[in-house]
């Protein structure tokens, strides 16, 4: 009898310390699922980023390195320059990518650097406790941005969309954005990230999958609700699908696109 | 033995490449060297120096500050290179380019028509050549006996025909003395 | 003269050094007055089909750094003064997590931007841990174009050997004069030890997962974590320190005295010999480990020191602690890029012992 459904090799059969209703464990869990699939469990390193999900190495059952704030891209070009053979990844929440390490992300993917970003969009600081982040919507409330985020009056400046900014960078060769409130949108980000670890073992170029995720606890909501609030708020400012897609050969383009 | 050279003139003069040989030649013929240069700012003309030592034991301070011998390329390098020369020491004079005399009356100055020595062999660009001859003769630190093969692996292939005539500013500088 | 003596500028012959020693992966940013060394990894590495990048940063080549070496790979990075502040964060980090890497910096005269010419005003930075947290690192100091190739090729092996950066602190007079020097030979890639706590290759040998990391936050472990590096610190003490001695037997008074600033002192001995006057050096190579216990020894024997520096007076103070006030210390500097002349500190000697 074929087993249907079970827990992935590459995650440990442990309980997260993720609050409830986090995007996180699924999104662990999705990479999980392709790195099994695509039978790389032991050759494959993340590098986890400063955040809630620093303690990834708990969760995750392979390599793993964890640099200072926002320098994992710089750290993911170390590692992979030098196992050019494994599948690196290196995951990344919005204040490590957007605020203190955009520098190195825009770089990593502009050298076309061949791992894959995991960028976790949940349009705010979670380890630190719901200060406003660069991908906090215009309005939203965050604890530095007490009355929601003003781009004019306070001078807050506007949510990057990371995908699209990435977009015009040479050495990007996808770009995906998925979303994990719902059971169609968590099947989608599985095909994109699987598309992009795939596309990273051929060497094709920089990848990454920015995946909108609820963050029930700092956005002072209930689960339910946080996924709610993504489905209304968050992607009809940050669209759903390929944003870039250069990689080789056709069927790896996006069907019905 | 230990020699200490001072070299100044301006960038394009060969400055630099005249140190550097000095101190390949020196080492080929097994002493000891130092060579630092000094640049300005600007990365085309401006001041262009170096102290160079060559000493057949372990050498201090790389810094030249009392030289025992002093280069001077062009009228600029004129009153650098007088306030630190060592009382007696050998102070030679590109005379092409510098038609002042130094008001110290206490160095050997030895004047080289560097410029025109250069010329007539074919090219103003191996004056710098030309004060390296005069520099082996006044000093007898550095033979140059081994000159030409330094610089075949000094200049690239292309520039290989151009040896005999350096070799030649060579030795119009030692017979200029 | 051996035929295989070159005639290289300090920064090209660490280049070689580094490249000989095995290093696998060099990520660099432009500063004056070590370009020539990033320079020269662009083309012997890539020409050895071996990582060379130019980052956007100095933060982001430390922690590419950071990356490579947590993979096991030998790896490297060089900046000057300004560049190495901005590595500091990651050193803290590399420190933290226990990974290996050779740091040069090749450095020039501050604070802020100052200037490009040679400087010693990073002693401090460099030798008490230069970012936030208790830790150090090694740190040598070469005086010359051989010792730099030669300290560099070293830093490697000593990097692998106790699990920490090991920083090159030359100068700029250092990095940009020539002079010759016989490169060590070269290293097999394949002959050079596999790292057993690195992360990658986990297929060959099926081993529970490693991970490279400088976080802790239960304060007994991370205490405990640190205790036991500390112990590894009195380790390195005991048996990494390297210092230089010359003519202090005799000598009344002894320069205490670091890369070009040695050189300096020595050549101020000359002139003293010559007017029959006894001067010493004691050089330190190694700047931490310091080698506080041997001047301690001279101490008692009744020497005096004069700590000569490019810079306000750094060493000094690691000079009076390891003489705990049983000698006379005192300091002469230049800084700004100032090199002291060996006359100037030939005179200042001279007015010390009142001869």
């Amino acid at each position: 009898m074929e087993l249907a459904y079970g827990h992935p090799k590459s995650l440990k059969p442990v309980q997260s310390k993720y609050c409830p209703g986090c995007g996180h464990g699924v999104i662990h869990r999705l990479i999980a699922e392709v790195i099994d699939e695509l039978a790389l469990q032991e050759r494959s390193v993340i590098t986890n980023p400063v955040g809630c999900s620093i303690w990834a190495d708990l969760y995750f059952d392979f390599d793993s390195v964890q640099p200072a704030h926002g320098r994992t891209p710089a750290a993911s070009t170390g590692v992979k320059r030098m196992l050019p053979d494994h599948l690196v990844i290196c995951y990344q929440g919005d204040g490590d990518l957007a605020a203190i390490g955009t520098a190195e992300i825009i770089h990593a993917a502009n050298r076309g650097e061949k791992f894959t970003t995991i960028f976790v969009n949940n349009a705010i600081y979670g380890m630190t406790g719901g200060q406003m982040a660069p991908t906090t919507l215009v309005g939203q409330k965050a604890t530095t941005a007490p009355e929601g985020r003003d781009p004019a009056e306070a001078g807050m400046g506007y949510p990057i969309r990371v995908c699209e900014l990435l977009a015009t960078l040479g050495g990007t060769k996808y770009l995906a954005r998925g979303a994990v409130n719902n059971a169609a949108n968590v099947r989608k980000t599985k095909q994109y990230i699987k598309k992009a670890f795939e596309a990273q073992m051929r060497g094709e170029g920089f990848t990454m999958v920015e995946v909108l995720s609820p963050c029930p606890t700092n956005w002072q909501m209930q689960p339910v609700e946080a996924e709610e609030w993504l489905e209304k708020n968050m992607i009809p400012f940050y669209p759903l699908g390929e944003i870039k897609n250069e990689l080789g050969g056709a069927e790896t383009k996006e069907a019905a696109k | 033995m230990t020699e200490k050279t001072f070299i100044a003139g301006f960038g394009g003069q060969g400055v630099i490449s005249l140190g550097q040989l000095w101190v390949y030649c020196a080492m080929k013929e097994g002493l000891e060297v130092t060579f630092f240069p000094f640049y300005g700012a600007e990365k085309r003309g401006g001041v262009a120096r170096a102290s160079v030592i060559v000493s057949d034991r372990e050498i201090a301070s790389p810094l030249v500050t009392s030289p025992d011998s002093s280069v001077v390329m062009n009228i600029d390098s004129l009153p650098i290179c007088e306030e630190i020369a060592r009382p007696g020491s050998a102070f030679l004079v590109n005379s092409s380019l510098v038609k002042a005399d130094p008001k110290r009356k206490d160095l050997k100055v030895i004047k080289i028509p560097c410029n025109e020595l250069a010329e007539s062999i074919g090219d103003v660009k191996i004056a710098n050549m030309v004060m390296m001859g005069a520099l082996s003769k006044v000093t007898g630190a550095v033979k140059l006996d081994k000159l030409e093969a330094v610089l075949r692996s000094f200049f690239p292939e292309a520039k290989h025909k151009f040896i005999p005539m350096n070799m030649k500013a060579i030795e119009a500088g030692r017979a200029a003395i | 003269m051996p035929d295989d003596k070159r005639l290289m500028k300090g920064n090209e012959a660490i280049g070689e050094a580094a490249i000989r020693a095995g290093c696998r992966a060099y990520f660099g940013y432009p500063i004056t007055p070590q370009n020539e060394l990033t320079a020269y990894m662009a083309k012997h590495m890539l020409a050895r089909k071996r990582t060379f990048i130019q980052a956007e940063s100095e933060v982001s080549a430390i922690n590419m750094v950071y990356g490579a070496a947590a993979t096991g790979a030998r790896s490297m990075t060089s900046s000057s003064s300004p560049g190495i502040s901005l590595k500091q964060e990651g050193i803290s980090y590399a420190c933290g997590a226990d990974l290996p890497m050779v740091i040069v910096n090749v450095a020039r005269s501050g604070p802020g931007l100052g200037g490009i010419s040679p400087s010693q005003g990073d002693y401090f930075q460099s030798t008490r841990g230069g970012g936030h947290g208790d830790y150090y690192h090694l740190v040598l100091a070469p005086k010359s174009v051989q010792e730099a190739a030669d300290l560099t090729y070293e830093a490697f092996d000593l990097a692998d050997r106790w699990r920490m950066p090991v920083m090159i602190l030359a100068d700029g007079l250092i990095g940009q004069m020539m002079e010759g020097v016989v490169l060590p030979p070269e290293r097999d890639l394949a002959s050079l030890p596999r790292k057993g706590w690195a992360a990658g290759h986990q297929a060959d040998t099926h081993r529970p997962n490693n991970h490279v990391t400088s976080i802790n936050l239960v304060p007994a472990e991370l205490e405990a974590l640190n205790r036991k590096r500390f112990a590894r610190y009195d380790e390195i003490k005991s048996s990494e320190l390297r210092f230089e001695e010359v003519n202090v037997e005799k000598a009344d008074l002894v320069f205490v005295a670091y890369g070009t600033s040695a050189r300096v002192c020595l050549g101020a001995m000359e002139a003293a010999k010559r007017a029959g006057l006894e001067l010493g050096l004691f050089r330190p190579i190694s700047l931490w480990p310091f080698p506080h216990a041997r001047l301690a020894e001279l101490a008692a024997k009744g020497k005096r020191f004069l700590s000569v520096e490019m810079s306000m007076g750094q060493m000094v103070e690691d000079v009076r602690l390891a003489v705990e006030g049983k000698a006379p210390v005192d300091f002469y500097g230049r800084c700004g890029g100032v090199v002291p002349t060996e006359e100037e500190v030939l005179a200042e000697a001279r007015r010390l012992l009142g001869k």
